[in-house]
Formats: structure tokens, sequence, C-alpha cells
């Protein structure tokens, strides 16, 4: 036994003079210091690494049987569901894996808008995290034209023609997406090189800078406090645990938690009554037949609905006012003429926009702004403290709001839009942009509790 | 505040409203997958009468037989009219070109059905068939309007007549003529086609729902173990 593992030792000693294997485990695992008081929402960072890697695998063996073509591609998927051995389960994992993906995604984004997570010195981190999300997004649309349903196809068409409203290049845009005049065969096959190469490529980086930025400036915590300021005489942070062995078997923890919810979708209800897998989406793929609603799946149609409540009226009644209020709003609040000339040029472009542009121009606008914004969080947020359980009612309500709000679009999303729902669907849109742009005026204004100076509970 | 709570609540509702409404009600099917011979009488029925003009091409013979416990030997004997080979995927009779004459429209193919329309969708189509002196085909059904199908089982089911209201809305049924088979009869045996759409839409249901309960057992498991390590490594942090 003492041989065996002399052997390995010295086996050991010969790659880490080679590469630094012991450092990257020291630096990264047995000697990163996590903060101990981490809680139930600290486990979808690890859980999103997980998906990631159940969405590589299973899209390798899903790989090996479709073909990225439209006379064979819906037929290839049947196949795989039939007569590959296990080609179903691979599917279902795959299927499943992308909607729990955006389950786990915006939980660990909903964490970091709690904690405040992404306040300084994490805003860099922040920001590849909406890198990231926006890849994911990228890749779960170009996916979901793979199957060659009817749905993938014209869900698919509906959100390429968004490219078609903005001016002057609208058009060739689409064009130059598609590689067509309409959504086919060339599309099929770039979004295929697309879904199963570049944009996973590019993901699998991002993850790995993420984790780089991570252990850079340290984890954050549901206090909201800086570990690494108080240190012992060791030098290590005296509420810090190293990361494993205690996060690790936390972290399997989460997994086999995270595990029983997820393959119970898979292998009992993998269309999940038709937010996971659409009715619609097994029928062929055939332009001379619109589907009665055109519905994306759910993880976007907050979004969706965002570009669908900007309607003429509301570019009017909804946009206008807000961009004139924001505008007298930032006027009162700064004296730098720098910054009060730049705020009114913006608001009088936007304004001549408003009646030159259409409204469809401004959906997509909207659209894009309702991720963008996240991404000005670190500086919209002038909370002296970070977390939320030493913030005041104002920042509570206000993430309360937005909370229902992007569960209310969510929701409406997948309705037509028609009668109440599209003013409910508006009414939402501005609280949703409220949310993120009246942050620095009632940061500012909350009445906080002071932070503690160690961990809490 | 509370008025905009009010708002939207009320138009979540009657967002589902205009979800449900325009839709026609659909009776439950209420199918049983675990009952193989009813698989096996729906497998009748759908050999004998839809493959005449449906294929199910995304099927094979011999993975039906495998599944619904028959030998190739019976399947080739009683349920094959439509090819010859047991490996063959599930091709109709008919060719599309002739199925386009006789239609004016290529029967779908219904490998996918069971998924795409839903049990009962199929169950509640297959009972709704009408004399309609008005259509091509003399048949018309009210849970597909002005549909190009004739009624293929009209032999079993005889014919029904659509009664209606003021409004001119079909309230329901009255059989001019009787079938070969009593109304509990052909609602039984549309049951059992039903069943066996289902399956043929997803061949995998057979299997996934017992794997499923073993790798649920097994997760169960790992997971109190793992929640037990946790908890040992975990003693000393306060």
């Amino acid at each position: 036994m003492d041989k065996i593992i002399d052997i390995m030792g010295q086996g050991l000693k010969w790659v880490d003079d080679r590469y630094p294997v012991m450092k990257v485990w020291n630096e990264h695992l047995a000697k990163y210091y996590a903060p101990k008081n981490f809680n139930f929402w600290y486990y979808f960072g690890s859980l999103a690494m997980l998906v990631l890697v159940i969405q590589i695998v299973s899209g390798i063996f899903l790989t090996m049987h479709y073909k990225p073509d439209t006379a064979l591609a819906f037929a290839s998927v049947e196949y795989i569901m039939r007569d590959v051995p296990w080609g179903w389960l691979m599917r279902y994992l795959h299927s499943t894996g992308a909607s729990f993906f955006f389950i786990v995604v915006y939980l660990h984004m909903f964490r970091g808008l709690m904690y405040g997570s992404y306040r300084g010195p994490r805003e860099l981190l922040w920001l590849i995290g909406v890198v990231i999300l926006l890849a994911l997004m990228a890749e779960a649309f170009m996916g979901y034209l793979l199957p060659w349903g009817n749905m993938s196809l014209w869900g698919a068409q509906v959100i390429i023609s968004l490219f078609g409203a903005i001016p002057v290049i609208g058009d060739m845009l689409t064009e130059f997406i598609r590689g067509d005049f309409v959504v086919g065969d060339a599309t099929l096959n770039r979004f295929f090189a697309l879904h199963v190469v570049a944009v996973p490529l590019a993901l699998a980086g991002l993850v790995f800078v993420h984790i780089v930025a991570l252990h850079k400036v340290g984890s954050n915590n549901p206090d909201g406090i800086e570990i690494k300021k108080n240190k012992g005489s060791d030098g290590i942070p005296v509420d810090g645990i190293p990361f494993h062995p205690y996060y690790t078997v936390k972290d399997i923890v989460g997994v086999a938690g995270f595990l029983i919810l997820y393959f119970a979708v898979v292998f009992f209800v993998p269309e999940f009554g038709g937010w996971f897998l659409e009715a619609d989406n097994f029928t062929p793929a055939d332009l001379l037949k619109t589907p009665a609603h055109i519905v994306p799946l759910w993880y976007f149609t907050p979004y969706y609905s965002l570009l669908r409540a900007c309607t003429d009226m509301f570019v009017v009644y909804g946009l206008v006012p807000l961009t004139i209020i924001m505008t007298l709003m930032v006027l009162k609040a700064n004296q730098n003429t720098m910054v009060r000339a730049a705020t009114v040029g913006l608001a009088a472009v936007l304004m001549l926009g408003y009646f030159t542009l259409e409204a469809k121009f401004w959906g997509v606008v909207l659209m894009g702004m309702g991720i963008v914004l996240f991404a000005f969080l670190p500086w919209l947020d002038r909370s002296p403290v970070k977390s939320i359980r030493y913030k005041g009612w104002m920042f509570k309500l206000a993430l309360a709001i937005f909370v229902v709000v992007f569960i209310i679009l969510g929701y409406l999303g997948t309705q037509p839009a028609a009668g109440p729902a599209v003013l409910a669907a508006q009414i939402c849109t501005i609280l949703y942009l409220l949310f993120f742009l009246l942050m620095p005026w009632y940061t500012t204004w909350d009445k906080t509790k002071p932070e503690p100076e160690r961990v809490t509970k | 505040m509370k008025k905009l709570v009010i708002v939207l609540v009320l138009s979540l509702f009657s967002g589902l409203a205009v979800a449900g409404g325009g839709d026609v009600k659909l009776d439950s099917a209420n199918i049983d997958l675990g009952d193989r011979a009813s698989l096996q009488r729906g497998a009748r029925i759908f050999m004998n009468y839809c493959m005449s003009c449906h294929s199910a091409s995304f099927m094979r013979y011999n993975r039906m037989a495998r599944d619904l416990g028959l030998t190739e030997e019976q399947v080739k004997d009683n349920l094959m009219f439509a090819s010859d080979k047991v490996g063959e995927l599930m091709t109709a009779s008919i060719t599309p070109a002739v199925a386009k004459a006789a239609f004016n429209t290529v029967p779908p193919d219904l490998s996918l059905t069971g998924r795409s329309r839903g049990a009962d969708w199929i169950y509640s189509y297959m009972r709704s068939f009408y004399r309609d002196t008005g259509a091509v085909s003399g048949w018309n059904n009210s849970v597909f309007d002005k549909v190009a199908m004739p009624h293929v089982l009209y032999e079993l089911q005889g014919e029904q007549r659509a009664v209606k209201n003021e409004a001119g809305h079909i309230t329901g049924f009255e059989l001019a003529k009787a079938g070969s088979m009593t109304e509990k009869e052909y609602d039984s045996a549309m049951r059992d086609l039903t069943n066996f759409m289902v399956y043929l839409a997803e061949p995998a249901k057979l299997v996934r729902y017992r794997i499923g309960a073993y790798v649920m057992i097994f997760m169960f498991v790992f997971f109190f173990v793992a929640y037990m390590l946790k908890k040992e490594y975990w003693r000393d942090i306060h």
C-alpha cells in the first residue's frame, strides 16, 4: 500500500514539475477561501456548470444521429427517439436541460440581485455573466430551430424578422442571418454550425473567464460584506473556509437535489405540459401552415412581452413621458455640465426617433434593453450596503415588484396579445424599466441598516 | 398600487379566457398504456382502416411487434397489409399522388398525432363524424370542421346526424343508421385506437416510466448519502 502511494506521489511530482497541477488545485479548490455562510441560493452557480456539461454530453450524442437538412432533420429526430438505443433519453436530457439551464441561471441572477453580487469589486464578474446570458439565449434560440418542427420554423421566422425593424440595414441584415429570403436549408445549416460549435466554444470560454474573475475577487455572501477585510494572523479570512472539501461536498447535495427534479421531468413529464416541448413542434415545419399563435419557449416570453407591448400608443403614452421624466430627474440631480448636455442630447435623439421610426423598432430596442440593463446594475445601485438583508423597504419593494412583473410578462408572452393583456404587458414593461432606471434614486433615499463586522448565519 | 394589482390579476384571467375560448370541448380519452390487449386491438384497427390512406412513416413493424408482445409472424400474418418486410417503416397502401387525386389533399402522417393533437382530440374526433350533404365526401366532423376525411369507420359506428340549437351550434348527435357496434363498443374501440396512437407517437413511453422509477429511487438514496457526508464534513464549521 505504502509503495503504491509512493509511486503515485512520484507520478504527481513528475507532472507537477511540468504543469502546475497543485498550484491550480490549491488556488481554485483546496486553498480558495469562500465565505462560510453560503445559503440555498449559492447552489445555482455550480448547478449551471453541471447543466452545461449535461448539455454538451447529451448534445454530442444527438449530433451523432441528427441530420441538419430540411428534408431529413425532422425524421432524424424521430429516428433518434425510436431507433437509436437510448436516443430518447439523450433527446429528453437535452430538451429538459435547456429549460433547466434557464431556471438555474435566472435563480443564479436573482441571487446576485438580492445580495448585491454585482457591486464592486465584482463589476467585471457580473458583466461577464451578462454576456454568458446573451450567449446562452443565442444558443437556445438556434437549438430550437434544429428539430425542424413547425414551431421551430415559425419561431425563428418571427424572431429573425425582428431585425428587419432596424432602419436602413434591416432587410439586408435579416437576409444575411437567414442566408435566404425565408427560413430554409441555409438557415438550418448555419444554426446547426453555430449551435454545435461556435456558441458552445464561446460559452465554455466565458464560463472559464467568469470563474477566473470570481476567484480573483472572491465570492460575495448573503451578508454582502468582504471576508478578505478580516484576515487572521495566517493571512486566511477568518470567515472563509476552503472550497474543497467543504463546498464540494455541499454542492454534491445541491446536485442530488437538482437531479431529483430534473430526472422527474426527463422521465415522467418531458413535455412539461407544453412548456418545455410544444405540441405544435411535433408537426414538421411547413411554410404554408402558420400555427394559430406563435409562442417562443417560456424562457424568452418575458422579453417577447416587452417586444409586443411596444405599440404606437405605447411609444406616445409610455416611452415619451418616461423619457421626459427621466431627463428632468437626471438634470435635477446632476450639476455636471457634461452629463447634463449628454442627457439632453440623448433625450432629443430618442424623441426624434420615437416620432420617425416605427413602434416595432422600439419594441426590439426594449427587448434588447430588457437584458442589457442588467449590465448597468453595478453603477445604478448607490446603496451603502450590498445585501438585501441590510437594505431598506424601498429596495425590497422594488425587487419584489420586479420579480412579479418578470413572471407576469413571462406568462403574458405565452398568451395572444389582445385586449387587456396588452395593457397589462405595457404596465409591466414600464415597471420593469423603472426597476433599473429609478435605482440610483431609491437606493440613495432608502434607509439602510448597518452591516455586521463578521458574517452571520 | 391596489388598483394595479386588480388590473393585473383581471388581465391574467381574461388572458386565460381568450386562450380557452373557440376550442371545441373534448371528451377525456382515459387511456391506459399499460393495457397491452387494448394496444393490440388498437393496432388492429389502425392497420385495417387508417393505414389504407395514412402512413406512420417513423415507425417500424418489428418495433411495434416487440413492444406489443407479438411475434413477427403474428404481425406479418395479421397486421401487415401495406408491405412485406417486418423491418420496414409503416407506409400507407395508397400513394400520395393517388390520395391527392381522391381527397384533394395528402392524408397526414399519423406517427406523431398522439403528441401534436393529443389523446383527447383523437378520441373525440373519431366519434364526431356526422352526415353533411353539403360536404364533398358527404361527411363532416364537429371537432375538425370541413375535414377532407370521410368517416372510414361508419360501418362500425353507423351514421350520425348533428343536433343543432337555434344559433346553429352542434349540441349533440343522434344515430340515424345503426352500425355493427353499439355506442359503448364503438367508444371502447376508439379508446383502444387512441391508446395505440399515443404509443405510436412515443414508443419510449412504455419504458421511460419504469426506468424513471429506478432512477428516482437511486437519486433519493444518493441525496441521503450526500447529505450525511456534508453533515459529517461540516460538523467543525461554526
